[in-house]
């Protein structure tokens, strides 16, 4: 039994942490948040000759085929970038739906040009019930075409085709389809925008049923937390060198244990994160009978983690934590959003109880 | 990243589970409730058996009688202990945290003298750290030791010690050199409990019971020959000790919690709310999926722990936050418990109406406990602060 990274992972671990830094950072991320869609072409060229935007999909496919474990360490330092624009929606979200729902000749049409880096692409789910519960979705195609509404789409503004969850089946709609209306909405997350989608007889080729969809947002929703793990260890970094050199009362406040004591609680959540994360990966690489089990705790603790640390690492860095200028509240406005994408902490806790409570004997244990 | 069994493990668990079958104890729920004074013989019985097995203390190398288990083969047996539910062994301590300090840094003739008793419960060992005025500082303990010809003379107070009843055999950590800066001057003594001038009194805590002794040392006599580790390089010693206790602890809790929350889920099907059983109450069953689900991330950071220890040979620093995580998980498992059972929580073992036989009433007393004993909270935390975030010292 082996819970470290290998070799390799350590790697592709590292070599993104230094990608992210050089193509992305903070002065980069926040001339992106301040526009439009938070999209940047040659930014995204880059990202796909790394191999990122294919990087857990088969090579049939024009992937690059590696595990779920790579694509939460792939994750996890995209967060700590606080990369901004559609690559969560189109890579993960997008990329994960289309490999489980569609067929492989819809996989060679939508699947591979993301791969290529050549489609940006995403998912509508919530309606105005804002449900993160499937069984609530209300939208349902007809004769091949959608009418109803679709909100807190992410990065669609950007999209060239969406994925439409519908109560009978996933449809694809191409971005640009007639009775298809995209607007903005105004998200506390600046590097990941949102949109309402009104769709009005507009024309959606079905991709497949819904049966495979949970197991696709499994693996957004542990990305997701990936993503929160990077957000904390950058909020933890900057504040720990924070209250090593702010001096007040003659001392780096970093002395005083009422400081101290905070900063080691923010190591103790974020390293307990990062911990559900990696094996919430290795679970669904593994198809693990306790998969779903092992995202919702990630997704749970990291949701709630990830707030915590927020709050600390703002407190910690006083006034200054309080302006714009500071980073904090960039990963802490991300971390509201992706608290509540793919359900919330108390979403996760009732899915856990389903699955422990009502349903005793599926959590595996390693012996 | 593989989290299945390697053929190593496999085969050790596969030999374990062999064994217990035919040698774990069929009869220990009986003897469970009763006074550690009177199962304890059945302990120790226990742990020759064990012993016979070759797995008493699977951790420790071979040559003195283990197996040189991996701590992915140590958290195997202790699941396995765990899944026969085995009792446990009567020198925890020994086997735990004094007889690794020996054999790392005792002398041949001190090995040879005390390993095998440790093995077999023949001499049953405690440890004498803690002092009414050092508990979190421990460099600051006063009991002295002085050199008379070839022996010491002790002097002092100890408390907190576990065992002390029936410890024939102490670890005391004593001031050698009081001249010398705090930690410099302290020395680590193999201590004959049966010496004239030891004292043990038990000292009575919150829950009603006595774990713990307080130890008095009047003109006690221990030969220099049993200086554990060099003279005024006592802390080092000290050190080694604590870091296996903080070791080995994790994985055993690991399975009491599993063994807890799996009680717990069992009582709210039974117990009612509203009209309804209470593990169909949304905010009880938020509460325990919260609980069941820091128990396995709990698991979670043991086995990074463990694989970050194989790898680089040092404890990493995921291995600082499991005594913060499991002590106050605990303490949170049981407040959990006491809202489920309302009422009926706060009654003690004895009563007719208990449940459990006060199982969760004990247990949200017992738990203040683990908060502060194997060093507090916020110890933990100024490790974490100034070992692993390097923060300056706050004290």
């Amino acid at each position: 039994m082996q819970f470290g990274l290998s070799e390799s992972q350590e790697f592709l671990k590292e070599s993104a942490r230094k990608f992210f830094a050089g193509e992305c950072p903070s002065a980069e991320m926040r001339r992106l948040m301040e526009t439009e869609t938070a999209y940047d072409a040659a930014l995204w060229s880059k990202l796909t000759e790394q191999g990122y935007t294919g990087i857990v999909y088969a090579e049939e496919y024009d992937g690059v085929g590696l595990g779920k474990v790579e694509l939460m360490l792939l994750m996890e330092e995209a967060g700590r970038a606080l990369l901004p624009g559609p690559f969560f929606s189109t890579v993960v979200l997008a990329g994960s739906v289309l490999d489980a729902v569609g067929s492989p000749a819809h996989k060679k049409k939508y699947l591979a040009p993301i791969c290529r880096g050549e489609a940006r692409a995403t998912v509508a789910i919530l309606e105005s019930s804002a449900s993160w519960n499937l069984r609530d979705v209300q939208l349902t195609a007809a004769n091949g075409k959608l009418t109803g509404e679709k909100l807190f789409v992410s990065d669609a503004g950007v999209a060239d085709f969406i994925l439409v969850v519908a109560r009978n089946g996933v449809f694809i709609v191409d971005a640009k389809a007639n009775g298809l209306k995209i607007s903005p909405m105004l998200g506390m997350d600046l590097t990941r925008k949102l949109y309402v989608l009104e769709f009005k007889d507009t024309p959606a080729e079905h991709l497949g049923p819904t049966t495979n969809l949970p197991g696709a947002l499994d693996i957004a929703s542990a990305a997701l937390a990936a993503e929160l793990v990077g957000g904390m260890q950058r909020t933890l970094d900057l504040t720990v060198e924070y209250a090593k050199t702010r001096k007040q009362f003659g001392k780096p406040i970093g002395m005083f244990q009422a400081v101290q004591h905070q900063c080691a609680d923010m190591y103790l959540e974020t390293e307990s994160s990062r911990s559900a994360v990696y094996y919430a990966g290795w679970a669904l690489e593994e198809n693990a009978p306790d998969a779903s089990t092992a995202v919702s705790i990630a997704k749970m603790y990291s949701s709630d983690a990830a707030r915590a640390v927020g709050n600390r690492g703002i407190q910690i860095h006083g006034g200054m934590g309080f302006t714009w200028e500071n980073d904090l509240h960039l990963y802490y406005r991300r971390a509201k959003a992706s608290e509540n994408a793919f359900g919330d902490a108390t979403f996760h806790r009732e899915r856990i109880a389903s699955l422990v409570i009502d349903a005793p004997g599926v959590t595996a244990k390693s012996a | 990243m593989d989290l299945k069994l390697t053929p190593e493990e496999s085969s050790f668990r596969d030999e374990l589970r062999a064994w217990l079958a035919t040698n774990a104890p069929k009869d220990w729920a009986e003897w469970r409730e009763k006074p550690l004074e009177e199962s304890y013989p059945y302990l120790r019985a226990w742990q020759r058996k064990l012993h016979d097995g070759r797995w008493a203390a699977v951790s420790w190398p071979q040559e003195y009688g283990g197996r040189s288990a991996t701590l992915m083969q140590q958290s195997l047996f202790w699941e396995e202990m765990a899944r026969v539910e085995a009792p446990p062994m009567a020198n925890s301590l020994g086997l735990g945290l004094i007889g690794p300090t020996i054999i790392a840094c005792g002398t041949e003739a001190q090995k040879k003298r005390f390993i095998p008793k440790i093995l077999s419960a023949e001499e049953i060992w405690c440890q004498g750290f803690s002092e009414p005025n050092a508990g979190s500082d421990l460099a600051g303990l006063q009991t002295e030791a002085k050199l008379d010809g070839d022996h010491y003379v002790v002097n002092g107070q100890k408390v907190w010690t576990s065992y002390g009843w029936v410890g024939d055999w102490c670890e005391l950590i004593v001031r050698t050199d009081s001249s010398a800066a705090k930690h410099k001057g302290l020395t680590a003594l193999l201590v004959d409990m049966k010496s004239p001038g030891v004292e043990v009194r038990p000292l009575r805590q919150m829950t009603g019971e006595s774990e713990f002794n307080e130890l008095f040392f009047q003109d006690v006599r221990v030969p220099a020959e049993n200086v554990l580790g060099k003279v005024n390089d006592g802390w080092n010693v000290a050190m080694s000790t604590l870091m296996y206790e903080r070791g080995s602890y994790g994985a055993r809790l690991q399975l009491t919690f599993n063994r807890y929350i799996s009680r717990l889920i069992e009582l709210a099907r039974s117990v009612q709310r509203n009209g309804r059983p209470a593990s169909e109450d949304p905010l009880i069953r938020q509460k325990l999926a919260q609980c069941s689900a820091e128990i396995e991330i709990m698991r979670f950071n043991q086995m990074r722990a463990f694989s970050r220890i194989s790898a680089t040979g040092v404890p990493g620093p995921e291995g600082s936050i499991q005594k913060i995580f499991w002590s106050e998980l605990n303490q949170r498992l049981q407040q959990i418990a006491q809202e489920l059972l309302g009422s009926y929580g706060q009654l003690l073992g004895g009563d007719p109406h208990a449940v459990d036989n006060g199982l969760w009433s004990y247990g949200y007393l017992r738990t203040r406990g683990n908060t502060i004993e194997a060093g507090t909270s916020e110890v933990q935390r100024n490790i974490i602060g100034h070992f692993v975030l390097g923060l300056p010292r706050s004290y």
